[in-house]
């Protein structure tokens, strides 16, 4: 089981913040094109992160990682 | 206040609180950027701002640039606050204040420290308009990341 963590406008698009996700192993890149298919979002120009370290589309997830979908950052 | 250098809140931040925590014999300059927020971006006239954070991995991406700051300028010691929240026009939304021996060091590193926030900490801001809202970045899709992390030229221009 993974935890996606989604923020701005991505959780305000399918209304929670979380998703849990059971399908697993999966890597990144797969997780993002699911996800993108299930919930009718564009995932294509975010970044993620996995345990809080951003990661590329070739990362295996694997049960009890938690995944974040990071638009392009704007704070500061 | 025992508030660590890398930090994020939903209070008003203190300039002289952040700016305290560098301050120790061997500087001899404090360079202090603050961030506001602007009423007008691109003519359009802002009411309010929102920030949010995922903010574990925010202060953690923070606590990496005092980490890339240290390698670049090992006499360096910095400190960061970014308020998260509603922010009203010309309220403060993040404090960097960074201590050298020597001024040169100080304007160089407070200024690679703002860059580095708008490129790798996960913090939004939404604008509130008369006429509506939205999450500023780039969720238009017209900008892709090959890599899936921002590399360096995709400095978010504010």
């Amino acid at each position: 089981m993974i935890k996606i963590l989604l923020f701005a406008h991505l959780q305000e698009a399918i209304g929670s913040r979380e998703i849990i996700w059971t399908d697993v192993p999966i890597s990144v890149g797969e997780l993002r094109k699911k996800v993108a298919e299930k919930y009718n979002l564009l995932l294509q120009s975010v970044m993620v992160a996995v345990n809080e370290e951003y990661a590329d589309d070739q990362v295996e997830l694997k049960d009890g990682d938690t995944v974040a979908f990071i638009p392009p950052v704007s704070g500061g | 206040m025992n508030e660590p250098l890398f930090f994020i809140t939903k209070d008003p931040i203190s300039i002289e609180e952040v700016t305290k925590k560098v301050i120790r014999p061997e500087a001899g300059a404090v360079n202090t950027f603050i961030g506001i927020v602007r009423e007008l971006t691109n003519g359009k006239k802002t009411l309010y701002l929102e920030y949010e954070a995922y903010e574990t991995m925010a202060v953690k991406k923070l606590e990496e640039i005092g980490g890339e700051i240290q390698k670049r300028w090992p006499d360096a010691k910095v400190a960061i606050t970014h308020r998260i929240g509603r922010l009203e026009i010309s309220d403060i939304a993040v404090v960097i204040a960074v201590s050298t021996p020597h001024r040169d060091h100080a304007f160089e590193a407070s200024r690679y420290a703002i860059e580095r926030i708008k490129e790798i900490v996960p913090i939004w801001k939404k604008e509130h308009w008369e006429d509506g809202e939205q999450w500023i970045g780039n969720q238009l899709e017209t900008k892709v990341y090959p890599s899936g992390k921002p590399e360096k030229e995709d400095l978010v221009d504010d």
